[in-house]
């Protein structure tokens, strides 16, 4: 049982019938009844365990509401049992596509609550290390939306290239999807020899990748017309329903937390900009998104030039002990503003950790966006407003 | 029996012998053509373009794969959901893959090597095509499953829009055919000429060349290949009408889908690319009873290739704007089609 729609959806509801009614009497006369859909949570477009109940009236969605919670890991009361070295393990398991860049704000925090700050030569690679989960997290994104519009080969080729970034991440972390890599203080390793040129290559290889999603998806007839002023979200919208991230950019609003809020990495070293598209439809959301992937590898490429020698870790004591406090840190993760509100009480592990996830609240404009559209739409703007289930229930 | 006589007169067999070579053609060599299509296409092209390698344990190459699929689909369980209509449920996928064999029926591969001769082949050919769709709507609605049932709803909308230019398309080649009989348009193609160049005859495909680009765009809508596979619709419906489908049930289905596309392309040869007839052979040599054959496989698989080319390429696209193309576009420029086609018939 779907649970009961809100207030306003209801209003909108009868609202909707109430027009329908007065367009086509024949319909009321046969009585078409509406027909809840439940896509989800076992459904291949939500990308986990999502479930959204559909009121439909024929094809047509009446109200669509997100249904979230299958997937819940307690992460957060989870974090409460560990030691600060050992959250990052749980932290990485978020936004599994991008997860190194999980573990940044978190270690941010933590080093912010210490009053600790990571060595130059750290803070170039955690940013490097972090485009590079960026850059991996949405070369998938920019394959799948193909699959969630029906073109199946663009996806095989983000898996193929997206391949190339995890071999990078694996030779400095050690993980290809989890890589635990970022510590109080610094990091775990330097980069290995030779790696600096490969990832060169690789980035190079990624505009590629870039150029041929253009060539092969985003210039493509059926797909413009599949999501051009498909799931429109105005930028006030997505403001109050605190989209953030390259959703929020789609809809024109100028706002990057890497430009706008450093909290100390490499980004303000780095000539880049900040890509936005006035139309707030998912083909702009695409667009952004295909542009970020290319200005990230141009940032990795600029960092990777410029990285300072010196030693990869601060004086940290062996046993972390965090002195009361409490701290909010948050940065542009590849879904958007990840932030962890910590707050500790000078043991050794976090009294309490808040975790603000960007797909969480991406996902709550999905009623406003989905009303009237098509059953086919809700699978566009899903695939655009691009979630991971993980980031939902962490 | 329009240009030769068929198969009895040839060979001089009785009545049962020759049925039996119908029925082993319709039972034996269809389906090993469509299974070809279906390796050749569905798992190595596709893997190809995808930078996969695709099948390779099986067999050399992995040219077994599709059997020890089909032994696959064989052991598993026939599954009926509670709610389903069972005995339409039953019979859906038998609707779908029977309104496909019909269709190889009429294709004719050779001067005598036809299974059926008939007189109104073209008129026979579109009419058993539809059946399929009866069949989609069968499964549809039987499976008591909302998913299924809005693939049912599609593949039915997607008929009515798509039907007519595909007739309508056809009708170009029958009107400067003067026949519907298919043997009869690979006639007119071979003793045709080009401005008087008569050596490989007229292809249709040089005088209808709309007319076969709205046959290919249409069939592309009946075969439910992307980017109309709406009712099938992988992402939003979860393959839509054959979802609650399983084992042999399911590949009946997929069979019936490959089946289809070929008998498609080899429509789309004998119409529009001259069909079985070879350049500088008489139309009647009985040489061609074997060669035939052959230069029919060439030019229906590359047709299907076509077809296969841009499913693996394109989106999908909405029903919606599907409607609004066939309506606004396709029906149109048929309509001219047929108008042109008609003055120039009756001017020259």
């Amino acid at each position: 049982m779907s649970p009961p729609p809100t207030a306003s959806t209801l209003r909108e509801q009868q609202a909707y019938v109430a027009a329908q009614a007065a367009d086509a009497r024949v319909n009321v006369e046969l009585d078409t009844g509406d027909m809840t859909l439940n896509i989800g949570p076992q459904h291949p477009a939500t990308h986990g365990t999502l479930r959204i109940a559909c009121q439909l009236d024929g094809e047509q969605v009446i109200s669509a509401e997100p249904l979230m919670g299958y997937m819940h890991r307690g992460y957060e009361k989870l974090c409460e049992v560990r030691t600060y070295p050992q959250c990052t393990t749980l932290i990485n398991r978020i936004d599994w596509l991008g997860s190194f860049a999980n573990e940044v704000p978190f270690i941010l925090a933590a080093e912010q609550l210490m009053g600790v700050e990571a060595p130059p030569r750290a803070q170039w690679i955690r940013t490097i290390l972090f485009e590079l989960s960026r850059i991996a997290n949405l070369s998938l994104f920019l394959g799948d939306m193909g699959v969630q519009v029906g073109a199946l080969t663009p996806v095989f080729f983000a898996f193929r290239d997206r391949e190339r970034v995890l071999n990078q991440i694996e030779e400095v972390t050690g993980g290809r999807f989890h890589p635990n890599f970022d510590r109080i203080g610094g990091l775990k390793d330097d980069i290995p020899r030779g790696w600096i040129a490969e990832t060169h290559a690789v980035m190079a290889k990624m505009r590629g990748f870039c150029d041929e999603m253009e060539d092969l998806l985003m210039g493509n007839e059926i797909f413009q017309t599949r999501c051009r002023s498909v799931g429109v979200i105005p930028g006030d919208v997505a403001l109050s329903y605190g989209l953030s991230g390259a959703n929020l950019r789609a809809s024109g609003v100028d706002w990057d937390l890497r430009r706008d809020a450093n909290p100390g990495l490499a980004w303000d070293q780095v000539d880049w900009r900040v890509w936005t598209h006035p139309d707030g439809d998912s083909f702009a959301r695409y667009w952004v998104r295909l542009q970020e992937t290319r200005e990230a590898t141009k940032i990795v490429d600029q960092l990777l030039d410029g990285i300072p020698s010196g030693p990869i870790m601060a004086k940290v004591p062996r046993i972390i002990k965090v002195p009361a406090g409490e701290a909010y840190v948050s940065t542009e993760n590849p879904l958007g503003e990840m932030g962890y509100y910590v707050v500790s009480k000078g043991g050794l592990g976090p009294f309490r950790v808040k975790i603000r996830t960007p797909s969480f609240s991406n996902i709550s404009v999905v009623p406003w966006v989905m009303r009237g559209t098509y059953v086919p739409d809700i699978i566009t703007i899903l695939g655009s407003l691009y979630f991971i289930l993980g980031d939902i229930d962490r | 029996m329009s240009a030769a006589a068929d198969l009895t007169g040839a060979l001089g067999l009785a009545y049962w012998a020759e049925t039996s070579i119908k029925l082993g053609v319709a039972l034996i060599v269809i389906p090993t053509a469509a299974l070809m299509l279906g390796y050749l296409f569905l798992l190595k092209m596709m893997a190809f373009m995808q930078s996969r390698l695709g099948p390779t344990d099986v067999g050399p190459y992995g040219t077994l794969q599709l059997i020890a699929d089909a032994v696959k689909f064989l052991q598993k369980e026939d599954i009926h959901p509670a709610a389903a209509d069972r005995r339409v449920f039953r019979a859906a996928p038998v609707v779908v893959l029977a309104s496909s064999f019909l269709l190889f029926v009429v294709l004719p591969t050779g001067p005598d090597a036809v299974v059926e001769n008939l007189d109104t082949g073209i008129f026979y050919a579109m009419a058993v095509s539809s059946l399929s769709v009866l069949g989609v709507l069968m499964a549809g609605w039987a499976s008591a499953n909302k998913y299924a049932l809005l693939g049912g709803l599609r593949a039915a909308g997607q008929l009515i829009a798509y039907e007519l230019p595909l007739i309508l398309a056809v009708m170009g080649v029958v009107i400067q055919a003067d026949s519907l009989n298919l043997q009869e348009i690979v006639r007119v193609q071979a003793e045709g000429e080009i401005f008087g160049f008569g050596l490989i005859g007229n292809p249709f495909i040089l005088t209808q060349f709309i007319g076969f680009l709205i046959f290919m765009i249409a069939a592309q809508a009946e075969l439910t290949q992307t980017p109309f596979d709406m009712p099938v619709a992988e992402t939003e419906l979860v393959g839509g009408f054959h979802v609650e489908y399983t084992g042999f049930r399911f590949l009946l289905f997929f069979m019936a889908e490959v089946a289809t596309a070929f008998a498609f392309s080899a429509l789309a040869t004998v119409m529009f690319l001259g069909g079985w007839w070879i350049p500088g052979f008489d139309f009647d040599a009985p040489i061609l009873n074997v060669l035939g054959p052959v230069v029919m496989l060439v030019k229906i698989l590359l047709v299907a290739f076509i077809i296969f080319w841009i499913r693996f390429t394109y989106p999908r696209l909405r029903e919606d704007q599907l409607q609004k193309f066939a309506w606004k576009v396709l029906i149109p420029l048929s309509l001219a089609n047929i108008v042109v086609t008609g003055i120039f018939k009756v001017v020259l």
